[in-house]
């Protein structure tokens, strides 16, 4: 077998759970304040990241905690009139099939149905799929040097076959992309995560605030610390709720991660933006908000040329590194793209 | 269908003795069961397990429950395959790229490759095997697969079938379109795509009415 051996844990308890994972950190004058990408210990639900991982050698936890035993109460999907609450073990599938999700929030049952298959989607948590490992294939692949995977060799996406890569949020130590669809939506539309088993106990972090761009440590992916384990996630819903779309261009129609992807949210006063929500995927290093491009839109009347405006100013930032250059153009298309689309929406 | 006369030599097939290595495999680690068998009786002791030792996990596959002495390694796939004998689900990629190993898990379709068996200890499970009813006839799924040639090679058929199977019964075969996008876990390297999107669209219609 490929795989290294671990230990098995099954708890039924949340606060079990991350105690287990917080037990295998460092002792307790090297506790590191947030958690490794390839930290000794792992959480497991649906497995769909973790164990492809582990089968290419690239994760390789001494300790798996399985979570799937946790209190059905975070399997659960509530809605209020303030938004949603998603349990962090709601499967991505049955969120995409809830009535409310359909009806109510396009932009994340398009996230949701447009991921990877039905299949993966059976089997992946929110809470998980949020957290999803880049799929740079120099991390993929442990001969070679990678920052993220094995911090200080190096990256060998700089200057290698980096047409997968991110332009935006990038680092000399590091070039990957975040990979998925529902953590736009997620951005965009200012959800929250609650958490359990942080310094301080529980906490809410603002979703924009979870992930952390590579820097000088792109090992160290979120600002979760070691056992702290999402439990929540929390959308608020709002006038730009219904009017929401998501392009997502990618290599073949299904089946694909994107190579570009744009979330839009939008709430019109007849034909003026009161309000813009835009969230790129497939070019940046973490779920990525494109503020500037947001408020060049406020108070405009939305046509192709202020869209395009907007798309430039989103790009504006944007370093390719030779074979990534094409995502620029078209990242700018698709929001040019999805904002002219959820404008046409009737809602 | 009998094989062909070769002589005496055809009674031993391939699929034999290798559904007879697998009992036998799956036999002896059974003294060591007991040893681990608390993982689903007090999980919250959750004790510290290496992985050398053996974990049993229970399953009830195709209605008819497997007690199984595993790796925590091992994969619902292999599981499947080398310890309970039922090499009817494919290994295909390993890596959750390709649907040859969709089994239904608690009756949603999943992928038994990234499924550690460990995981799935205490769940029902439907493989291809057990698909087709007791009477002897095939499901309407086979037997639409079988009526549109829709396989060449047939590897990825097993998961093909079980993957259209759920798709029906979620709701996702309203339409060509449709059946397409919820069938694209499923690779076929022989391209027999546009067969299969008319066998699922066969056995919808059949599967509706009974």
């Amino acid at each position: 077998m490929g795989l290294e051996a671990f230990a098995y844990r099954r708890p039924t308890s949340p606060g079990v759970a991350a105690q287990l994972v917080r037990a295998s950190s460092p002792g307790p004058n090297h506790a590191p304040t947030m958690v490794s990408n390839s930290a000794a210990a792992q959480f497991v639900a649906g497995g769909t990241n973790m164990t492809d991982y582990m089968t290419l050698n690239v994760l390789k936890p001494t300790v798996l905690v399985d979570i799937n035993r946790l209190p059905q109460t975070y399997a659960r999907i509530e809605e209020s009139d303030n938004g949603l609450r998603l349990g962090a073990l709601v499967r991505m599938g049955e969120a995409e099939d809830h009535p409310v999700i359909r009806a109510r929030y396009p932009l994340i049952r398009d996230t949701l149905v447009l991921a990877a298959s039905r299949q993966i989607r059976n089997m992946a948590t929110l809470g998980g799929n949020v957290l999803q490992r880049t799929r740079c294939e120099y991390y993929r692949e442990p001969s070679w040097p990678c920052n993220k995977r094995a911090p200080g060799s190096g990256c060998a996406a700089l200057n290698g076959v980096n047409r997968q890569h991110a332009v935006l949020g990038t680092s000399e130590n590091c070039i990957a992309t975040y990979a998925g669809d529902f953590a736009q939506a997620l951005i965009a539309l200012d959800a929250s995560v609650q958490t359990l088993g942080g310094p301080a106990g529980g906490r809410r972090i603002a979703f924009a605030n979870l992930h952390r761009k590579p820097g000088a440590t792109p090992d160290v992916e979120t600002n979760l610390a070691p056992g702290e384990l999402i439990t929540f996630i929390e959308v608020p819903s709002g006038p730009w709720t219904l009017r929401s779309r998501y392009i997502k261009v990618r290599d073949r129609q299904s089946y694909q991660f994107a190579l570009v992807a744009a979330a839009v949210a939008l709430h019109l006063e007849g034909e003026t933006i009161r309000e813009a929500r835009i969230a790129l995927g497939g070019v940046a290093t973490v779920p990525w908000r494109a503020r500037e491009a947001e408020e060049l839109l406020k108070g405009k009347v939305l046509d192709e040329a202020i869209a395009s405006k907007a798309a430039a100013a989103a790009f504006s930032g944007a370093e390719a590194r030779g074979q990534n250059a094409f995502k620029i153009p078209i990242g700018k298309q698709a929001v040019v793209r999805a904002l002219l689309e959820a404008q046409a929406m009737q809602v | 269908m009998p094989p062909a006369d070769d002589g005496p030599k055809s009674t031993f097939s391939r699929r034999s003795f290798l559904h007879g290595a697998a009992s036998t495999a799956a036999a002896l680690p059974l003294a060591t069961a007991s040893a681990a068998s608390d993982v689903s009786v007090a999980p919250d002791k959750a004790r510290e397990r290496s992985s050398d030792e053996t974990l049993t996990v229970r399953l009830r596959i195709n209605q008819q429950v497997h007690t199984l002495s595993v790796d925590a390694r091992t994969t619902l796939l292999d599981a499947l395959r080398d310890h309970a004998g039922l090499t009817g689900t494919k290994k295909g990629c390993g890596h959750g790229q390709c649907g040859a190993c969709t089994v239904h898990l608690d009756g949603a379709r999943i992928l038994s490759c990234l499924t550690f068996a460990v995981i799935a200890d205490g769940r029902e499970l439907t493989t291809i095997e057990g698909l087709a009813p007791a009477s002897g006839e095939l499901h309407p799924m086979q037997q639409a697969f079988i009526d549109q040639d829709a396989l060449q090679c047939g590897y990825c058929t097993p998961g093909q079938i079980m993957s259209a199977v759920a798709c029906v019964r979620e709701g996702h075969a309203t339409n060509a379109a449709e059946i397409r996008e919820y069938m694209s876990g499923n690779l076929c390297r022989c391209a027999a795509y546009p067969n299969i999107v008319a066998a699922v669209e066969q056995a919808r219609d059949r599967m509706q009415k009974g």
